[in-house]
């Protein structure tokens, strides 16, 4: 969640972000920060409304909020100027000249027909799996596979994606039976998805991979990183199934239940510690999803197999010595789908940060905070890596 | 990201699906195929606007061409359904139903009564609507509340490609006849719609808007000047709810009600005559239940009580504009700005 830089030395422009794949404008709600403050990088600078979701705006550098160019309520496209950070030195004509010249030749993305996140296909065992893929220029390290949680979709990391590809080749995927991809689902239990995964990782070269999973995808990173210890670089389980057997089945049952939108809503908000994040258009798109031919049989299979009688069915906490790379949990102290309290299962065996006031979802209520610890994460095992060798 | 396509492709791939899906799947009407073996794009163009093309050479043997006896083929449909198939008839204007009265209300409805639940009538009638296209009165329509009256169909009115793809899908795997309504005005409009086939359920309304202040409750191609008659309303500092019937049998009453309740004030947007219809059906519904909610009196928003002019400017007179609809929202807030301050 920060803005873009690409202006002139010392100014660096505060653009709109876009959050997931259909953003095509945001609400700037309000100004965290006055004109003048001077603020660190990481400083949180404005808070912006999407249709579907609500999150703040990061500073991307340290420096001083020079300009406020998008009002409190005002609507801006994506890419478009919301504010400007300059180093004090830089004289307020060269900050106004700035502005005027990037508002004089910015087009929005929708107006110059640029493309959409190219969101790919890739046929694995009989199946296509839908995923978007992001890096920049020059990747460092292994890529970066994010798998999200029953019921989820590669959207769910809207606000990580970018963020995470600033310095690596980030991949997502739709797990089978999820989004876009085809809904078989075959046995729906924790093997066939590590399976599923591990045909993805082939048919798209990844290689070694830090695997990063949300929920039920955190269960199938720590499957399959257990059956197969050489292709996994590191593990980072946000609010991850797998560890205990107890799970909320009135979020599992009533998320496979839900046929209209009062319901379904109700169900979403047990993702969240703040039920505001549970728009109109987050319920719609889920409820889209749900309406889909063969996604009641790959939910009613997955719920069947993955968490029967409201229990988890596959424990994997038993056989966590026998992981080999480096673990990193992340877990919101108020989860109200699965405890935070299994993390204890990993306990010395991998870095636990439990995030207070977060939910279930601490990658888009706590975003900032998870790519913070997530980044860093992977930094120092890249850097020790490269020191040792 | 999905993919965008206009509501008459919607329309058309709803159609593909279900018949690649079930061999029981038939269409037929006047010009569905359309002057099949005729040379380039001639040859079976798909209808009078092209919904059905290319389903004709895809599907041999279940995409029929029938003469121009509406109350014949439709009276077809209805036995067809009875005997195993799911006919998809296509009566090309609503304005022509008339003359099958019968094989609609007293056969396909009554049916499933009559004996006891062992007859199904799984048929649907797609059917264009509305004015707009300086058709004149014999062409330009919006008749649905006849169908709403009658116990035993069921009629969905679909405003956007999405509803349209999810609700003719839905319309087709009901047991129960669904006479389908295309607005004809709406058929170049796109929108985001899924590849993969999906179903939206009979019987819930979409809320298309939320707002506190007005509710207003829209049927087809009024749901748009709803929204544009809401931003307007928004700069104004009035939040108007929308709601979408998408069908109006079964209605989706409880969330018309829970929004009135909410609001105090309501104002139904429809573009057919007022007398007996929608709009006067949901204002005495919402008289009757919400009763005590009401700040102000429920205002309509029809056409007139009148055949749709042939002449442009009388007919751009004659449907409902963003403009009167704001100013019936304006009229159950007393031309108060932000209602519940």
């Amino acid at each position: 969640m920060t803005a873009g830089e690409d202006a002139p030395a010392g100014v660096t422009r505060l653009g709109m972000p876009k959050w997931g794949l259909s953003m095509r404008e945001g609400k700037v709600t309000d100004w965290l920060v006055a004109e003048g403050e001077e603020v660190a990088e990481g400083t949180e600078l404005f808070e912006v409304e999407t249709e579907k979701i609500d999150g703040a705006v990061e500073s991307p550098a340290a420096g001083v909020l020079r300009r406020q160019v998008a009002e409190v309520g005002a609507m801006v496209p994506v890419g478009g100027l919301v504010g400007v950070l300059a180093d004090p030195s830089v004289p307020d004509a060269d900050v106004d000249a700035f502005v005027d010249a990037f508002q004089a030749s910015f087009v929005p993305e929708e107006a110059a027909g640029a493309a959409e996140a190219p969101t790919r296909t890739v046929e694995v065992g009989g199946r296509r799996l839908r995923y978007l893929e992001r890096a920049p220029g020059e990747p460092a390290g292994d890529p970066v596979v994010l798998l999200h949680g029953f019921g989820g979709d590669l959207n769910n990391w809207l606000f990580n994606t970018d963020k995470l590809a600033e310095r690596r080749r980030v991949l997502a995927l739709d797990l089978p039976g999820h989004g876009e991809s085809a809904k078989d689902v075959g046995a729906g239990d924790l093997a066939a998805f590590a399976e599923a995964l591990g045909g993805f990782l082939d048919a798209v070269d990844a290689g070694r991979v830090h695997l990063a999973g949300h929920s039920m995808g955190g269960a199938v990173a720590l499957a399959y990183a257990l059956e197969h210890p050489d292709r996994v670089a590191s593990l980072t389980l946000v609010a991850p199934a797998g560890l205990g057997e107890e799970i909320n089945a009135d979020y599992v049952d009533g998320f496979v239940a839900a046929e209209r939108r009062r319901e379904l809503k109700g169900v979403l908000e047990l993702l969240f510690a703040d039920q505001g994040l549970v728009s109109r258009k987050l319920v719609d798109d889920v409820l889209r999803y749900k309406r889909l031919d063969g996604v009641q049989e790959a939910l009613g299979t997955v719920a069947g197999a993955m968490y029967p009688s409201g229990r988890q069915a596959t424990v994997l906490a038993g056989e966590l010595d026998r992981l080999r790379a480096p673990v990193l949990v992340v877990w919101g102290s108020q989860d109200r789908v699965l405890p935070a309290t299994h993390a204890q299962a990993l306990a010395g065996r991998a870095r636990v940060e439990v995030l207070a006031g977060a939910g279930h979802s601490p990658h888009m209520e706590a975003a900032n905070e998870v790519n913070r610890l997530v980044g860093g994460f992977l930094d120092d095992l890249e850097g020790e890596r490269s020191g040792s060798s | 990201m999905a993919r965008v396509i206009t509501f008459q492709r919607a329309i058309n791939e709803a159609l593909d699906q279900e018949m690649a899906r079930d061999p029981s799947v038939v269409v037929f009407g006047e010009d569905v195929a359309g002057g099949q073996g005729a040379g380039g794009e001639l040859d079976a163009w798909g209808g009078v606007l092209g919904v059905t093309k290319g389903l004709y050479h895809k599907y041999p043997g279940r995409v029929l061409d029938t003469p121009i006896s509406e109350s014949a083929f439709i009276g077809a449909a209805v036995g067809a359904a009875c005997s195993g198939l799911r006919p998809v008839a296509e009566l090309m204007f609503v304005d022509f139903m008339g003359v099958c009265f019968d094989q609609i209300f007293n056969q396909g409805a009554k049916l499933r009564y009559m004996f006891g639940g062992k007859a199904r009538v799984p048929m649907v009638v797609r059917t264009m609507w509305g004015a707009g296209i300086r058709a004149a009165s014999q062409h330009s329509q919006s008749l649905y509340s006849i169908f709403t009256h009658v116990p035993g169909l069921k009629v969905a009115v679909p405003s956007t490609p999405y509803d349209a793809k999810g609700l003719l899908i839905a319309a087709i795997r009901d047991d129960d006849p669904v006479i389908f309504f295309e607005n004809k005005v709406l058929y170049t409009v796109e929108g985001e719609v899924p590849e993969e086939s999906y179903t939206i359920p009979f019987g819930e309304a979409n809320v298309v808007r939320e707002g506190d202040d007005v509710s207003v409750v829209a049927i087809g191609r009024m749901v748009g000047m709803a929204q544009q008659a809401a931003e307007e309303l928004a700069g104004d500092g009035i939040e108007v709810e929308i709601i979408d019937l998408r069908t109006t049998s079964p209605l989706d009453e409880d969330t018309v009600y829970e929004s009135v309740e909410r609001t105090g004030r309501l104002v139904v947007v429809d573009e057919d005559n007022p007398r007996c219809g929608m709009a006067a059906d949901i204002a005495a519904l919402v008289a009757q239940n919400c009763f005590d909610d009401l700040q102000a009196p429920v205002q309509m928003v029809t056409a007139p009580h009148t055949p749709p002019p042939f002449t442009g400017s009388l007919e751009d007179l004659y449907v409902p504009s963003a403009e009167r609809i704001a100013e019936a929202v304006r009229r159950t807030t007393g031309g108060k700005v932000g209602a519940r301050a």
